[in-house]
């Protein structure tokens, strides 16, 4: 006798239950107003202005970064315009003794972490001198493998939970990168642990030109973490109130050892992938773009400054050229960095040169010296 | 001094250093509560704790993420793959992340890791997990890479590796591990990373191994010296970086040289030998240098092996081509 359809366990049903549970996070709406009171971090007007700031400025460092690489002064370089609020907002919510280990879109987040912009500049050029870390920051260069950071966080993460500090690892990947295998053991090492970590999945709709529905079935990226037995949260990545207060949530809840949580933030690239000669117009209409570019978290966040009398065009002019001039200055500084050799690269495979590479050390110090 | 295994040998050197050291963390699948499948880490989770030797979940690219991430919070990870043969699941974490962390940071951050794991054929398992797969680590810049032969080596060289600034790969043969005991001392003590090891002096012939080959090479020469001929052992210990002078030293006394490995001819570790002693010694040479090696097929299936394998009978027949020519 079969038994009762509704004591059955319903696999598909459970699904799509599940799935529908994944809301979109909003606090700020397109036009700049507060939707939902509940989840408003009440930032003060100092903060406000700061985070704006940090997003005018990190707008301004984009356009002058592609500038640069056109004029040939800079090398690789991934545009960041349109993801502001999932980049600084979250970063926003951060502190000093938390450990940042970015994907290579991730250089604003350094920067605003304590990363002098001369050696992000030289980091781009392919110079050594770029990634040497200063002491106390807390930061790996940007990850070039996509999802390699995702397990290295889970045991940065670990590390500090065996150092009782109170701080929490901090990764980033795109909507790609949560197709990794690694992107799955990172979250779930991080839960069997319950380290304190938060993993971001900047989902900006493309892996290059393959289209986020490519990637998986699934209907969020943030429905990921149920796997893993870990919170997670779809935000809307375009508002930078909402991803600050779900960043705030995750890290609260990580410092008080509840584990880590996965948050996707939706968000958009303007740009290329990169530089070196991708082109969106293959895989992307101008249609979307335009749909996109009204999601702008400048344009809304200014919208709701102005409202609250905070932020004006003067305000917003003193922040751009404080960039355009500090840019200018790291672009100098970058340039009187010497000359990078070889034999600078050989002496520092190891703490001591063994045998074979003091041998081709001799032969490149020789060659290099003339 | 205690007789000990090798295995046993490799337990004594983790927990000497996890008593010197509170920074030493081991981890892995099963080398908790366990002891890891071949008992490598017994009883250190009793004496240590839960904290500082734990089980992780299944996944060999986490195991070597996870190490990364303790290296940059100022701990000395010192892994467990459970069997080589599952290396191509942590080759990023190892040759991509690991092998770079000096490079890539300028010299700014390091990886004090140390990745154990058990290796090499005769012991009958199933596929991917007796593979010679050195090739892969020595090939890779940053990385160090050791293969023990005893176990009095053994616990000095894992000492040595434990505390060296750079990661290490650091490889145990499944064969050694209980085939033969010897004194090992109680306390630490270290062997240098780097240095290769005379096994037994001869005037004649130079035989250069390493692993599980060393006790082969040391069988062929027995014979050797029943037939009027004096062969020397080298045992490398340390197969990335080599120790060149240790090699050329020998050939120039002896003249003849061979070079033994488990791996595949194509597998070259043998083949960076000769071409080192090519560059350095062909003055010296009476004869060309010769390597004994398994044949180029995919490690065989276990009925195989024992043909396979090379052993003291194959290293005998080619010393001699050597010694004759």
């Amino acid at each position: 006798m079969a038994a009762k359809k509704s004591q059955q366990f319903d696999p598909v049903e459970t699904l799509h239950a599940i799935e529908e549970k994944f809301e979109m996070v909003q606090v700020l709406n397109e036009e700049g107003e507060i939707v939902n009171e509940q989840a408003d971090p009440k930032l003060s007007d100092e903060e406000l202005q700061e985070l704006m700031s940090r997003m005018v400025y990190t707008r301004i460092l984009d356009q002058r970064s592609i500038s640069l690489n056109r004029q040939g002064r800079l090398g690789f370089y991934a545009p960041t315009a349109g993801q502001e609020a999932s980049q600084l907002a979250s970063h926003f919510a951060l502190k000093k003794e938390d450990f940042i280990l970015p994907g290579y879109r991730d250089v604003p987040q350094l920067i605003w972490h304590g990363w002098p912009l001369h050696q992000a500049f030289l980091f781009s050029r392919g110079h050594f001198m770029g990634n040497q870390m200063p002491e106390g920051l807390n930061i790996l260069p940007p990850q070039i493998i996509i999802g390699a950071q995702y397990i290295q966080a889970a045991g940065v993460a670990l590390g500090m939970q065996k150092r009782k500090k109170e701080a929490v690892a901090v990764t980033y990947t795109g909507d790609g990168g949560s197709s990794q295998g690694d992107f799955y053991e990172g979250i779930n090492f991080a839960g069997s642990f319950r380290a304190p970590a938060i993993f971001f999945v900047q989902n900006n709709q493309y892996a290059i030109s393959t289209p986020r529905e490519l990637q998986t079935s699934a209907k969020t990226i943030a429905q990921k973490a149920v796997a893993a037995g870990i919170p997670g949260v779809l935000v809307d990545g375009m508002d930078p109130l909402a991803v600050y207060s779900v960043t705030r949530d995750a890290r609260e809840r990580a410092i008080r050892g509840e584990g880590p949580t996965l948050i996707e933030t939706l968000c958009y690239r303007y740009g290329p992938h990169t530089m070196a000669g991708d082109d969106p117009t293959r895989y992307r209409t101008s249609d979307t773009d335009s749909e996109w570019e009204k999601k702008d978290p400048l344009i809304r966040f200014r919208k709701y400054l102005e409202a609250k009398g905070i932020w004006n065009e003067e305000k917003e002019n003193e922040v751009i050229e404080k960039a355009k001039e500090e840019i200018k200055a790291a672009v100098k500084k970058a340039d009187s960095a010497p000359k990078q050799t070889v034999t600078n690269l050989l002496e520092i495979m190891y703490e001591e040169v063994p045998f074979n590479v003091q041998e081709q050390l001799d032969i490149y110090k020789a060659k290099e010296s003339k | 001094m205690a007789q000990m295994t090798m295995v046993q040998a490799i337990t004594d050197a983790l927990k000497t250093e996890m008593q010197n050291d509170e920074n030493v963390l081991v981890f892995g699948e099963d080398v908790g509560n366990n002891g890891g499948v071949f008992r490598a880490t017994e009883g250190l989770q009793k004496e240590f704790g839960e904290d500082r030797v734990f089980d992780t979940p299944l996944a060999e690219s986490g195991i070597g993420g996870l190490a990364i991430g303790l290296a940059l919070q100022g701990f000395r990870p010192v892994p467990e793959i459970q069997f080589f043969g599952f290396v191509y699941e942590v080759m990023d974490s190892i040759s991509g992340q690991m092998a770079r962390m000096r490079f890539r940071s300028g010299g700014s951050l390091n990886a004090p890791i140390t990745l154990r794991s058990p290796f090499g054929g005769g012991v009958h398992t199933p596929e991917m997990h007796a593979d010679s797969l050195e090739l892969l680590m020595t090939s890779q810049p940053g990385l160090k890479v050791v293969v023990p032969s005893t176990p009095y080596d053994a616990k000095g060289l894992l000492i040595s590796a434990i505390r060296d600034n750079d990661p290490v790969i650091f490889l145990e043969h499944l064969k050694l591990y209980r085939s033969g005991r010897q004194e090992v001392p109680e306390e630490a003590y270290t062997i240098p990373l780097g240095k290769a090891d005379i096994k037994r002096e001869g005037k004649d012939l130079t035989i250069i191994a390493y692993g599980a080959m060393v006790q082969e090479s040391l069988k062929a020469a027995e014979e050797l010296e029943k037939e009027g001929y004096s062969a020397e052992v080298i045992d490398l210990r340390t197969i990335q970086p080599l120790d060149i002078e240790a090699i050329v030293a020998s050939v120039e006394k002896t003249g003849r040289a061979m070079v033994v490995q488990e791996a595949q001819k194509q597998a070259g570790i043998a083949a960076n030998v000769v071409a080192e002693i090519m560059d350095r010694a062909i003055l010296s040479l009476e004869a060309p240098v010769l390597r004994v090696t398994a044949p180029d097929s995919i490690f065989p299936f276990s009925q195989a092996e024992q043909v396979w394998l090379p052993n003291s009978k194959d290293i005998l027949e080619t010393a001699k081509k050597v010694l004759t020519f």
